[in-house]
């Protein structure tokens, strides 16, 4: 028997999926200013990346307030339990279609290993983007300052690109569990889609 | 009528005055609106009666008409008579003159405190003005500088003309040191009626043709400039902005602004204002530290810090048709035909050989080379030790990206092939232009020339020692900083003209330039990872697939 649960408000498809929008344009921008490919030229990549930026940054000050005021933070709690399941679940279990060791609730979206990676982008690898983005984007303002003095630019973009590789590493692994390991396998792409996802109610209370 | 328009106005002011003040009602308002339009009218009416039977104001018109001045109607005889007859009104004008470096050709560099200036610099075109002066006094405002021993504090010396020539007509003779031609002699006395202010022609008529010839010297200062179109210079151009050279190298006292030995790179943005220090004639007097439209992340002004407007506004030099000189090599010089004459070779309507300077090269709509520079420029003077074993460096820009003082600007790179004395490792001066044999253009004896020219520097003080009898030859390069052929906006540089690999930038040490640079290890650890976790995820993909369909399959 399966339940249908509300697990995603508006807001947070709302925040998702503006988030994916501007980050992969901000992935797009950033390698086209670093020259990685030559889809859009130097000066236009720029602007639209420094925009997206801006936006996002905007987006996450809503989804911080959010985050915070309704204390939906906890969801990115890490914790043990169950971890060690999960892991053996996504290395094992799941090839022979085990169930997975973990019930979705809208008080406990994510399972302990979702929970982790949420949690590096959220306190690794965001805040490396930002801080190193916003450093690029003022370096008149601090190269010929105290700051400047032991921080030179190119290293600064050095993190600011080591961070971007590591978006994309953290954006493949999470779009693969994301968008093809549900029940059916395009179940969780569909829930941040309509909010509402079918929860087996086998441990008989959902929430 | 517009005098009736303005009489009935002020009638009507007047009859309006008169009603009492508390009768200050909207009515009276209306009639006051009435008669200000009334006013108006009459008299931009009047205006245009005016402007009828008047030659439309004139900028920099004069309240002198030089042609009616008796001192002026001449005959004159000689460029000198002139001068006196200027000077009998404009009293102060050769002192002024003598204390500008269009006189003295002489710099001392406040920060370097090297002895510059034409007279003492060397250069890998001609080379020197020592022991050559009947040639390059050409270019000197004055009359008669044909040895050392000129009398720099003559004021009948002075040549007014030379500037202030609005003819065209006023042509000093190539070779007589600063004299004007004989054709010229004949009409001074039409030409010194006709005196205004110098224009882009007259300045040009020396600026404009440095190093022997339209176009050789500077490459951002060519005949192309004194009729420019918009596209060559926006500043310049008649149908733009129309300045003259004196508009941004503004002159006060006879002294202009603006120095080739040390370029104003960091002024502060101030508009020329009478009675305050001038910052012309640096872009930023008029233009400001933020001249871009800031857009979303104020990029292009934040390059104001670093880069000179003349790199991005500057997209070529030598771009208006006339060619300049790029390459000469004195070691080929003084080969002679068969009969024993000099001669000259031409490709392309350009000479590359010419007996009396060797083989030359040139180059038109080029690419500048770029480099850090502070406005400070250090001389390899006639005295200095060299190393000839590398490319010597005429000129040294100061400043490198640790300098905050210091932007990357555009230059002109001569280049060329020249000789040193090996005895004492010196670049030598060379006697080119003279009566006697030992002058090489004359008597294409190397050696005597060099002799003759070193000979000549140590009397005028410009070497510390004479010939030591055995030359040979060293590369050499000069640095020139293009400042003109300013393009219309839409005309200057691309972001990735620069911010790419390959670019005008490529080589330019000491900045990190997005676009331009990587960073190789980041690259191939991230690049690793992302191919590591691709391939996990197809992998994992592929193996859930593969159990699926087995799974399915037994059922």
């Amino acid at each position: 028997m399966t339940t249908r649960v509300k697990l995603y408000t508006g807001f947070i498809r709302f925040w998702h999926w503006t988030q994916a929008a501007l980050i992969f344009g901000l992935l797009f921008t950033g390698f086209a200013i670093y020259g990685i490919h030559h889809l859009m030229p130097f000066g236009t990549a720029l602007e639209v990346h420094l925009a997206l930026a801006w936006l996002l940054i905007g987006l996450w000050a809503f989804a911080i307030f959010w985050h915070v005021t309704t204390g939906q933070w906890r969801q990115y709690l890490p914790t043990t339990r169950g971890l060690l399941p999960m892991v053996l679940y996504y290395a094992y279990g799941i090839f022979s279609g085990e169930p997975k060791p973990f019930t979705v609730t809208p008080a406990a979206r994510h399972n302990p290993l979702q929970r982790l990676a949420y949690l590096g982008f959220k306190l690794l690898i965001a805040p490396a983007l930002w801080v190193s983005g916003l450093l690029l984007m003022f370096v008149g303002a601090w190269k010929t300052s105290l700051l400047g003095d032991w921080l030179q630019p190119d290293w600064v973009a050095a993190a600011h690109l080591a961070a971007a590789y590591a978006l994309v590493v953290f954006l493949i692994g999470h779009v693969y569990m994301a968008a093809t390991t549900g029940t059916p396998w395009n179940a969780y792409l569909k829930a941040m889609l309509t909010g509402y996802q079918e929860v087996k109610d086998s441990n008989g209370k959902p929430g | 009528m517009g005098l009736i328009g303005i009489l009935l106005g002020l009638t009507l002011l007047i009859v309006l005055a008169y009603r009492s003040p508390e009768q200050n009602t909207p009515a009276a308002a209306a009639t006051l609106v009435a008669v200000l339009f009334a006013a108006t009218t009459a008299a931009q009416a009047l205006a245009a009666e005016g402007g009828a039977d008047r030659s439309p104001p004139r900028s920099g018109a004069s309240t002198a008409d030089h042609s009616k001045f008796p001192s002026l109607q001449g005959p004159f005889s000689s460029g000198p008579e002139v001068t006196a007859a200027c000077l009998r009104c404009h009293t102060e004008g050769a002192k002024q003159i003598h204390d500008s470096i269009h006189w003295t050709w002489e710099y001392a560099h406040p920060r370097t405190g090297q002895q510059l200036g034409k007279r003492h610099v060397i250069n890998n075109y001609c080379g020197s003005v020592a022991t050559n002066y009947a040639r390059c006094s050409s270019c000197h405002v004055g009359f008669g500088w044909d040895d050392a021993d000129f009398d720099f504090g003559d004021e009948n010396s002075v040549d007014c003309l030379a500037c202030h020539d609005t003819t065209g007509d006023y042509t000093k003779s190539p070779t007589g040191a600063g004299h004007p031609t004989e054709a010229t002699v004949a009409d001074l006395a039409r030409i010194a009626q006709h005196v205004g202010k110098s224009t882009r022609a007259s300045c040009g008529s020396c600026h404009f043709y440095g190093g022997g010839g339209d176009g050789v010297k500077h490459g951002d200062l060519d005949s192309s400039l004194i009729q420019p179109p918009k596209t060559l210079d926006v500043h310049m151009a008649a149908d733009s902005l129309d300045f003259s050279c004196s508009t941004c190298h503004e002159f006060i006292a006879h002294r202009q602004q603006g120095s080739r030995y040390l370029v104003k790179t960091d002024a502060q943005g101030r508009i020329a204002i009478p009675g305050r220090d001038s910052e012309r004639p640096a872009c930023e007097s008029c233009h400001g530290r933020a001249p871009h439209a800031s857009g979303i992340g104020d990029t292009l002004n934040q390059h104001v810090e670093r880069i000179a407007c003349q790199t991005c506004h500057i997209p070529s030099f030598s771009r208006g048709g006339v060619p300049t000189m790029l390459w000469w090599d004195w070691s080929e010089a003084g080969h002679l035909d068969a009969d024993g004459k000099p001669f000259k070779l031409e490709e392309n309507g350009r000479v590359v050989y010419n007996s009396a300077k060797g083989a030359l090269r040139w180059g038109e709509d080029l690419i500048p080379e770029y480099r850090w520079f502070n406005g400070t420029v250090r001389y390899t003077l006639v005295g200095d030790a060299i190393d000839p074993e590398t490319v010597v460096a005429l000129n040294h820009l100061d400043g490198g990206p640790d300098d905050p003082a210091a932007r990357i600007w555009p230059f002109k790179v001569m280049q060329g092939v020249q000789p040193y004395d090996v005895e004492h490792k010196t670049l030598v001066v060379k006697h080119l232009f003279g009566d006697t044999d030992a002058a090489f253009w004359k008597g294409f004896d190397r050696d005597a020339a060099i002799r003759a020219g070193m000979e000549g520097a140590m009397q005028a003080g410009e070497s510390p020692v004479a010939y030591s009898g055995s030359h040979d030859f060293v590369r050499t390069e000069m640095f020139w900083s293009l400042n003109h052929m300013v393009a219309p906006a839409n005309q200057s540089l691309d972001c990735a003209d620069c911010h790419s690999p390959e670019g005008r930038m490529d080589g330019l040490t000491g900045v990190y330039l997005p676009g331009r640079d990587s960073h190789p290890q980041v690259d191939r650890i991230g690049g690793l990872v992302i191919a590591a976790t691709l391939l996990g995820v197809l992998l994992h993909g592929l193996g859930r697939f593969l159990m699926a369909r087995r799974a399915r399959a037994r059922t």
